[in-house]
């Protein structure tokens, strides 16, 4: 105790490097491909959802262009809620770190129950019945905050691993089915003509969007690494655009393979598609394999967004924007241990007794809130702080046409997201309008301000 | 009483002890050390100290 007071003060641990924000990125999403995605094909057919893969896939090309420039040079934790307060201004921070804290424990609830439901599709496959899917959410869950307590290297190193298997259990699934070894069981022109090939015309490829953005949901989470990568200027764009990449592959992959298998009603519902393609393949080992990845990847999700809420939070109690006690960092193990603690309890009560299709829309919702947020983020910074004057450690090409594109993008996803969940969008919008007048007439006061602007930047242009 | 059954009891047990080492441990550093040391953790610190380092080099 003594020789670490000596110190006079505790932070997080620079410990990750390049690999480790791969894993954080491509550790939350890769989920997606899994499960999910596949309610684009229920909404437009098969090449609605292809088109939607697509699109989203230039969305969040958008989304990582903007982020790693922005972050290689807001080298802290808080991602965009950091950016937002350098660069937008209070009330926006405040509102960004909420939506990245519902996103992130939104997603992390599903997960668990996705985790309990897997293994209770184990059990049945086994003969047994009736199994209580409640202890395998909880341990899911607890066993994943114990490893973010403990560490942050060991917390993605671990989600490193896992979800290396999860995506090299797509490259497999795909090499085995399309005939690069042996016969290919795929039948794309059998299942995708007449009437399966656009169901539902164009509207269908438009409501199509809402679940496209699930290749790629939670990407942008890599910047919550910021404080604690031992390079954030290198690291982090590096990380963040080849997980991006390794996403529009595993995406494409994916929907190769399933929509060569199933016909475009069964796949538009399937709970787990890859799992249900790699089972139509006859293979034992693949089905086994596919399964151990979806379990992975189920895993790896939920542990990255454990690590993000908690980030998110500490950085907002760090400046005071919440109650200054969350912003504590534990002497021995470096993490924003008292942010995982208080996410813990939330976590499970959504896990144990809310739908998971509310909380997932719940998650989508606070993720696209936060996209919209970012075109106007980079064209205030690129015109706060033009190129000369701060060394960024990655430009974005073609400034601003990725920012016009993602804010298009963004308006096109709410739209579908208005068609098939109106009520929800409605009533998240006005739970942020009540959340922001009480920060704006009562929390502001609390508002560390001096002390929240430690980057040394220099004064933006025009002050 | 089957596998499952016992993997049932094993999951509530494991979460339990990996909630118990939580609180127990949040409970020994809270004691141990000071508030004002544990929420010493200030933005930006290495980017100020390297800064620093930089404009006196």
């Amino acid at each position: 105790m003594a020789q670490a007071q000596q110190t006079e003060h505790v932070g997080l641990a620079r410990v990750l490097g390049p690999a480790h924000v791969w894993a954080l990125g491509v550790g939350i999403v890769l989920v997606g491909e899994y499960m999910g995605w596949n309610f684009s094909v229920g909404k437009g057919g098969a090449y609605a959802a292809l088109m939607a893969c697509w699109f989203a896939g230039i969305l969040y090309t958008c989304v990582a262009m903007i982020d790693s420039e922005v972050t290689s040079t807001v080298a802290a934790a808080g991602g965009q809620y950091t950016q937002a307060k350098h660069i937008v201004g209070p009330l926006m921070a405040f509102n960004v770190g909420l939506y990245l804290v519902f996103a992130y424990t939104m997603l992390e609830a599903a997960n668990a129950i996705t985790f309990g439901f897997l293994v209770d599709t184990v059990a049945t496959m086994s003969g047994h019945s009736g199994l209580d899917q409640r202890p395998f959410i909880i341990l899911a869950i607890m066993f994943l905050a114990w490893l973010n307590y403990r560490g942050v290297l060991a917390t993605l190193t671990f989600n490193l691993v896992i979800t290396a298997i999860a995506f090299t259990a797509v490259i497999v699934l795909f090499l085995a089915t399309s005939g690069v070894v042996g016969v290919s069981p795929l039948r794309h022109a059998e299942l995708m003509s007449g009437a399966a090939a656009m169901p539902y015309g164009w509207l269908g490829v438009l409501a199509a969007m809402h679940f496209g953005l699930w290749y790629y949901l939670g990407i942008e989470g890599t910047t919550q690494a910021a404080e604690e990568v031992r390079s954030p200027a290198r690291s982090l764009p590096f990380g963040t655009l080849a997980g991006v990449m390794t996403l529009a592959i595993a995406a494409t992959l994916t929907w190769y393979v399933c929509s060569g298998l199933m016909p475009w009603e069964y796949l538009g519902q399937a709970g787990v598609p890859l799992f249900d393609a790699a089972r139509l393949s006859g293979s034992t080992f693949l089905m086994v394999f596919l399964g151990i990845g979806t379990m992975f990847a189920t895993l790896a999700s939920a542990n990255g967004c454990i690590n993000d809420a908690s980030r998110a939070w500490f950085a907002m109690a760090r400046d005071r924007y919440l109650p200054g006690w969350f912003g504590a960092v534990h002497p021995k193990y470096r993490t924003p241990y008292r942010s995982i603690i208080f996410l813990v309890p939330i976590a499970l009560i959504f896990a144990l007794g809310a739908p998971i299709d509310q909380v997932i829309t719940f998650s989508i919702l606070s993720g696209l809130l936060e996209y919209t947020f970012m075109p106007l983020n980079i064209i205030l910074f690129r015109r706060k702080w033009p190129l000369e004057t701060i060394k960024r450690g990655y430009e974005h090409p073609f400034h601003p046409l990725p920012a016009f594109a993602l804010l298009a993008l963004c308006g096109m996803a709410f739209f579908a997201v208005f068609l098939g969940y109106g009520t929800q969008l409605v009533a998240m919008i006005a739970f942020y309008i009540v959340v922001s007048l009480w920060f704006h007439f009562w929390r502001y006061r609390f508002v560390n301000r001096g002390a929240q602007f430690t980057m040394p930047w220099p004064k933006p242009k025009g002050y | 009483m089957d596998l499952w059954n016992y993997l049932e009891y094993a999951a509530w047990g494991a979460s339990a002890l990996f909630g118990l080492f939580i609180v127990l441990n949040w409970i020994k550093t809270d004691s141990t050390y000071s508030e004002e040391f544990l929420t010493s953790s200030r933005e930006g610190e290495l980017e100020a100290l390297t800064e620093e380092q930089h404009h006196r080099g």
